[in-house]
């Protein structure tokens, strides 16, 4: 009985109603997390891949304690600037690229040879723009380049007939 | 979906039979807000599913896309099971809510698989609202369905060892029926002897329960008009 009357003393039941508003705010910073995780991996898809998956905390279902509520909110915490970097990294390296497009198609010269895909710009498709000579070895003796703009992805009757081997398709 | 085919024939007045709500445990409703579980019992069994609801799975494959599985967790109802199964300490990159297993599935196989009845029910169900699903064999269930934690020493039907405690399940008045978001009971399931078929949904914070009670008339009806 003393053990009992101990476990309702009012300072018991305070820090309960503590750790329990912890856990709730826990729960929520969480729902927020993958909320914010979820929007990354769906605006990055295709173009990056953000891993959204974080260590389970039990192998069977069940309510945390506020310790693993903890350690699942920091993981997804990590997961989620993992994610805003790699984001950024890439917004800059595709902003990067377009603008080498821009030089590139100002002035297709001073970029021989060079060919910048869509994927690399953040868009999608399969075209690519190429820094080519015009006819061939005679535009590359006489400094005539020029880009070009490839016609996209191939179409699935030609890959088809890739797969038949079957020739002059 | 249509309208015909997402009510039960007596539309118009109240539906029949109306959802029964379960219990959850108050140490469990304490620590989630909005759990909760619902159930409708209806007659059924398992079996090869009828053409129109073959024909229903093959027009759902047929408009759901890539993008609808990329964008799936940024929808409310997808995301609350998600955040549950994370407050529940699964990780669901690993255990897939309902919703987004079939979606890998239907990415992976090209369509939704036919599993027959009541299985098609509820991927029908499932993929209409997002809600998770469940079936069991409702004469192999005593009283109502609720949400409870395990007590220790308690095990679920045909697998071995204890469920270690405070494991969430979902439960009749007897003992655990299935792991929630898990594993079920071995003969509780639906099968050839099975009559009347008791459909559960299993609702997290967040979810409407408007969204709740419709996956249960989607399946009572396909049920029953099968």
């Amino acid at each position: 009985m003393p053990d009992v009357l101990d476990r309702e003393s009012p300072a018991e039941l305070l820090i309960g109603d503590r750790e329990r508003s912890a856990r709730a705010e826990m729960r929520r910073q969480i729902g927020r997390l993958e909320g914010e995780l979820s929007r990354l991996a769906s605006e990055a898809f295709p173009r990056l891949a953000i891993e959204t998956g974080v260590p389970a905390a039990a192998r069977e279902p069940r309510a945390l304690g506020l310790g693993e509520l903890e350690a699942v909110r920091d993981a997804l915490a990590e997961r989620a600037a993992e994610a805003r970097r790699a984001t950024r990294a890439r917004s800059a390296e595709e902003a990067a690229n377009r603008q080498l497009l821009a030089r590139m198609l100002a002035s297709p010269a001073d970029y021989k040879w060079l060919q910048i895909s869509r994927g690399s710009l953040g868009e999608p498709g399969c075209g690519h723009w190429h820094s080519r000579p015009r006819f061939g070895l005679l535009g590359m003796l006489m400094g005539w380049w020029r880009v070009r703009i490839s016609s996209g992805c191939p179409l699935s009757g030609r890959l088809a007939a890739v797969e038949r081997g079957e020739p002059g398709r | 979906m249509s309208a015909e085919a997402s009510r039960p024939a007596a539309s118009g007045a109240a539906w029949q039979p109306a959802p029964e709500q379960g219990w959850v445990s108050p140490h469990v409703a304490s620590e989630f807000p909005g759990l909760g579980i619902a159930s409708v019992v209806v007659d059924g069994r398992a079996r090869r599913s009828p053409e129109p609801v073959r024909r229903r799975l093959r027009g759902l494959s047929d408009r759901f896309y890539g993008s609808h599985a990329i964008h799936m967790r940024e929808r409310p109802i997808p995301w609350a099971y998600r955040v549950f199964f994370r407050q529940i300490g699964l990780d669901p990159d690993r255990t897939r809510t309902p919703v987004e297993e079939l979606a890998l599935e239907r990415l992976r196989d090209g369509a939704f698989k036919g599993r027959g009845l009541p299985g098609d029910a509820l991927t029908i169900a499932t993929i209409e609202t997002g809600i998770a699903l469940r079936c069991f064999d409702a004469d192999r269930i005593s009283g109502a369905l609720c949400i409870r934690d395990t007590a220790p020493g308690e095990a679920l039907a045909g697998r071995p060892g204890e469920l270690p405690a405070g494991t969430l399940v979902i439960a009749d008045e007897r003992a655990p029926a299935g792991l929630l978001f898990g594993a079920g009971g071995e003969g509780l399931g639906v099968g050839r002897e099975t009559r009347r078929v008791a459909v559960a949904a299993v609702q997290v914070g967040g979810v409407p329960q408007m969204a709740v009670d419709e996956a249960l008339w989607m399946v009572a009806a396909t049920l029953e008009a099968a």
